[in-house]
């Protein structure tokens, strides 16, 4: 059946969050404490598998290991270390208020959800904010090497969207030190036992028996076997789809594959048109580029954001006049300057060089200028900050940023959208839980800067360890064979997939495909996104997704590592979720946070709201035409406003 | 920019594999290495070949998945930069240049460039961890950790886990890798409880991997892309003997 581009029907709203009542600081308390639990002998009996071993699913396995479940998790890498989280750079966020400088659970949680827009869920993002302190110090514990000051104690620092310090960091390697605290905690469990890790094997399909979600169907990459495993509950930790735009700072293969197939079984996808770009990346370089590079935000503690006030002035940065220059972002927005949050600065930043103003090829980049740090803190303690970025930097472009301004550019960087969530991380298949950036659940239209590390490492080591349980006490379920006519079938469906990509025997390479397809939902999916626009997009995907199932070449065979296989898979699901996010982005007429509608602005260009239209979660389920489920917003504690950072 | 490339070709784990040249050409010098990788594996996909197959994520340095022996060095002529952050501005047009996987007794080839480096995560297994389970911890301001312990215990912390170090020792040696996390945790007043029999069973499960032993050649840390210091060894060895005159 074919349908009009974005067409799609209402269906009915989402009545229940499982969110606790009362007043929001006992919530979750209040939750941990009444939830059901599984006695420790039961758990030995329960079967738990864990997609993902990223800061979400290696906390998760490790806790629930700890616990004493009978965990399984698997990841695609040659090693859980390397999950995608690794690469974060900049910080951690929690509410430790440890600089005395007026922070608390009550602000973290107010910026989060101004930061958000409006779009999140007041109850969830409480949680979050209470729980990041209990973070830090499982971190230290663990023995995260956090920035420290020479008292001993831990350093902050500020990001995007706070006027607080409450960023913890280990130098330009935060991510990889939380990770690795996860990995080790996740390797102590493998050692007694209660974990078994499966690396080089991927998720590609999800198992629903009765109703409830009881396994997975993996691919072992090397081998290229496919077997089922099966268990009393399923947590996908897979992580964003950013990808889905080819250039992203992700990972190469970041992917939505397993959200996806759990979305085809039956979960709601949220908000999957909630994308966030990120302002400071390096720009493209030429047409082989494979992926783009982040600089982190904490760079915009010193470096000042600047293009030359004239349109079309080539000259040199440091031929240009203090006077001839446009401190953009400062001057736009004065109470937060080059710390506003990350929706905004890529605005401006894109607004600027629409203007003509953007300097280097393509005139896509603006000025990222250390020059004034410098002077005023001396090159030692910029280097002692921010050393790693500078030579990363300079490995890349080979500028060297300590003598001229680096150069920056929006890029896709994370995303809002996932599968959709209840308060207990629940999806709406009974079993299927969903953790970290893989779900929709708490940043809204926008996530700030380090808000992904806090949210993922909350999912895995507090909350879903926490609501597990009252799942799992109807536990264990029946027990299954891989004979039950439904396993038999997802598993089907998988070899059928498999041979038809490798049976095609086209003649463009999936990667052609895949930049294409990145190419489309940039220009009409990304920083600005109009009625004609997305609807052009659609008729374009459709068509490429046509071609790619007539003209792809997958080398190789199925019973082998085969890259090109693997990367086949994971296009054909983005070809599907890119779809849907240009329905969704279709669908929403407002602006709000990353979703801009060039229709709906404030005379200034800012992103404008409509509350009374869309002050709602829209949760997709998956059919032709899809069908909408709205969550609506209620917001007890936080007044909706237009966010205003000037 | 043209460049003839002599890469590793092996079908699997069994098979014998050798050294097969291809010619690249309409390459940028703001390539990184494994972009021209890219290039290649496209300009055999499209002639109906098997690309060639290698192991990579972040292609930012920090994932420890990309690696590979480029012209006789673990990830190629520059100091300090994985394979992936490698960019051509290093090479001359016209250069040939020979890629080959990591060689180890402990690190099999899987296929091409691919090697199976899960003795890391068994050696990591056998104690490279703190025991802190979830939910345990004190406040994180409860024990100061002076400055200068906190940023050595970052520096050995920064081991991306590449297999590099193991590459280039003459002896298949993965001392390095180990030490640094003995170093790491060793350093920290959180891991002071663990220390002592943590650095004697990683260092059973680094030779029960297939590792071999260290002689001093410091092949390993001339190629860490993270600069990972010989001096972790000393500190392994001094918390292995601490171990043994506790008779642990
Ligand atoms: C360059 C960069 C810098 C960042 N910096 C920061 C920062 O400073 N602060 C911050 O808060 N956030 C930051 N972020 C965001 C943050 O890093 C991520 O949102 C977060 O780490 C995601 O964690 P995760 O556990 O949900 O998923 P991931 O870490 O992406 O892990 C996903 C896991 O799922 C596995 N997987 C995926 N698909 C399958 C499948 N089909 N089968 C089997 N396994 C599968 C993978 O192997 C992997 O183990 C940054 C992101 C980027 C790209
Ligand atoms: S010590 Fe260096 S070379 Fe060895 S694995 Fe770690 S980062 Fe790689
Ligand atoms: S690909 Fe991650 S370190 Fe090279």
């Amino acid at each position: 059946m074919t349908t009009n581009p974005g067409e799609f029907v209402l269906g009915e709203p989402i009545a229940d969050t499982a969110a606790p009542d009362g007043p929001l600081a006992e919530r979750w308390t209040r939750r941990r404490s009444t939830g059901r639990l599984v006695n420790p002998a039961n758990r030995r009996r329960l079967d738990v598998i864990v997609v993902g071993s990223g800061l979400a699913g290696g906390s998760a396995a490790a806790t629930l290991g700890e616990l004493g479940y009978r965990v399984r998790c698997y990841c695609y890498q040659d090693s859980p270390r390397r999950a995608h989280s690794i690469a974060a750079q900049g910080g951690i966020n929690a509410a430790k208020n440890y600089r005395n400088d007026g922070d608390s659970v009550e602000r973290l949680f107010h910026d989060t959800i101004k930061g958000g827009d409006f779009r999140s869920r007041e109850s969830n993002v409480y949680r979050l904010a209470e729980v990041s302190v209990e973070i830090i110090d499982q971190c230290v514990a663990q023995g995260v090497p956090f920035a420290r000051e020479y008292g001993g104690l831990l350093d902050t620092r500020s990001f995007g969207g706070a006027q607080v310090s409450r960023t913890f960091y280990a130098r330009g390697q935060t991510g990889q030190q939380l990770l690795l605290g996860a990995y080790q905690a996740l390797e102590r469990q493998v050692n007694a036992g209660t974990v078994t890790m499966h690396t080089r094997h991927e998720m590609l399909d999800l198992i629903v028996v009765d109703g409830r979600a009881r396994g997975i169907v993996v691919r072992d990459l090397e081998t290229g076997a496919v077997t089922v495993d099966l268990a009393d509950a399923v947590v996908l930790a897979s992580g964003g789809y950013g990808n889905v735009f080819h250039l992203s700072t992700n990972a190469k293969g970041c992917n939505v594959t397993a959200s996806w197939r759990a979305h085809r079984r039956g979960a709601l996808f949220a908000n999957p048109a909630f994308t966030q770009i990120h302002p400071t990346c390096i720009p493209v370089s030429g047409d082989h580029q494979s992926k783009l590079t982040l600089m982190s935000e904490s760079l915009r503690n010193d470096g000042r954001v600047w293009v030359p006030a004239e349109a079309g002035d080539t000259r040199a940065p440091g031929d240009i006049p203090e006077d001839e220059r446009d401190y953009f972002l400062e001057r736009r927005y004065p109470a937060y300057g080059n710390l506003v949050p990350r929706d905004i600065a890529s605005r401006a930043t894109k607004a600027v060089c629409d203007d003509g103003r953007g300097v280097g090829p393509g005139g896509r980049g603006v000025y990222l200028d250390f020059a004034d740090a410098l002077e005023r803190l001396g090159r030692a303690t910029v280097e002692a900050r921010y050393g790693n970025l500078f030579e990363m930097y300079e490995r890349i472009t080979g500028d060297d940023p300590y003598q001229t301004p680096m150069r920056i550019y929006p890029a896709v960087h994370y995303t809002m959208g996932g599968l959709w969530v209840d308060y207990d991380l629940r999806s709406t298949i009974p079993g299927l839980f969903v953790i970290g950036e893989a779900n929709f659940s708490d940043h809204g239209a926008n996530r700030l800067g380090a808000s992904a590390l806090m949210q993922g490492l909350a999912d895995g080591y507090f909350v879903l360890p926490n609501t597990i349980g009252a799942y799992l006490a109807d536990g264990p379920f029946p027990k299954l064979t891989p004979k039950h006519p439904d396993v038999v079938e997802a598993r089907t469906a998988v070899t059928d997939q498999v041979r038809r990509l490798l049976t095609i025997d086209g003649d463009r390479s999936v990667d052609s495909f895949h930049r294409e397809l990145g190419r489309i939902m940039w220009e009409y999916c990304g920083m600005e996104r109009t009625d004609a626009g997305l609807r052009k997009a659609i008729e374009l995907i459709r068509s490429l997704r046509e071609e790619f199932w007539a003209r792809v070449k997958v080398p190789g065979t199925g019973a082998e590592l085969n890259q090109s296989l693997e990367r086949a898979g994971r296009v054909a699901d983005f070809f599907e979720l890119a779809e849907l996010m240009c329905v969704d982005a279709l669908h929403r007429t407002e602006s709000c946070g990353g979703h801009f509608r060039a229709e709906s602005q404030t005379p200034d260009g800012e992103a404008l709201r409509d509350d009374e239209h869309f002050s709602y979660v829209a949760a997709w389920e998956h059919a032709t035409p899809p069908v909408l489920h709205k969550e609506e917003l209620a917001f007890e504690y936080e007044t909706p406003s237009q966010r205003s950072y000037s | 920019m043209k460049l003839t490339l002599r890469i590793w070709r092996q079908k699997d784990r069994d098979a014998r594999g050798r050294m097969v040249a291809y010619d690249v050409d309409g390459l940028s010098a703001d390539m990184s290495f494994l972009e021209v990788l890219d290039v290649l594996n496209e300009q055999l996909t499209t002639a109906g070949d098997e690309p060639v197959a290698f192991d990579h994520d972040c292609r930012e340095g920090i994932c420890g998945a990309c690696g590979m022996v480029i012209n006789g060095v673990a990830h190629g002529p520059q100091k300090l930069t994985t394979a992936c952050q490698l960019h051509m501005r290093h090479f001359k047009d016209g250069d040939t240049i020979d890629v080959e996987p990591w060689r180890a007794r402990a690190f099999p080839v899987v296929k091409d460039l691919v090697v199976d480096r899960s003795a890391f995560d068994r050696i990591i297994q056998a104690g490279g961890y703190i025991s802190a389970p979830t939910g345990s911890a004190p406040d994180a301001h409860a024990t100061p950790v002076p400055k200068v312990d906190a940023d050595a215990a970052f520096e050995a912390a920064a081991c991306i886990g590449c297999g590099a170090c193991v590459a280039a020792c003459p002896n298949g040696s993965a001392m390095l890798f180990t030490a640094a996390k003995v170093a790491h945790l060793g350093t920290l007043p959180q891991g002071q409880p663990e220390r002592p029999s943590r650095a004697t069973s990683m260092l059973a499960a680094h030779d029960e991997a297939g590792f071999g032993g260290c002689t001093n050649t410091g092949e390993c840390t001339a190629v860490c892309p993270k600069g990972i210091p010989l001096t972790v060894i000393g500190s392994l060895n001094h918390d292995v003997l601490g171990a043994a005159v506790r008779g642990r």
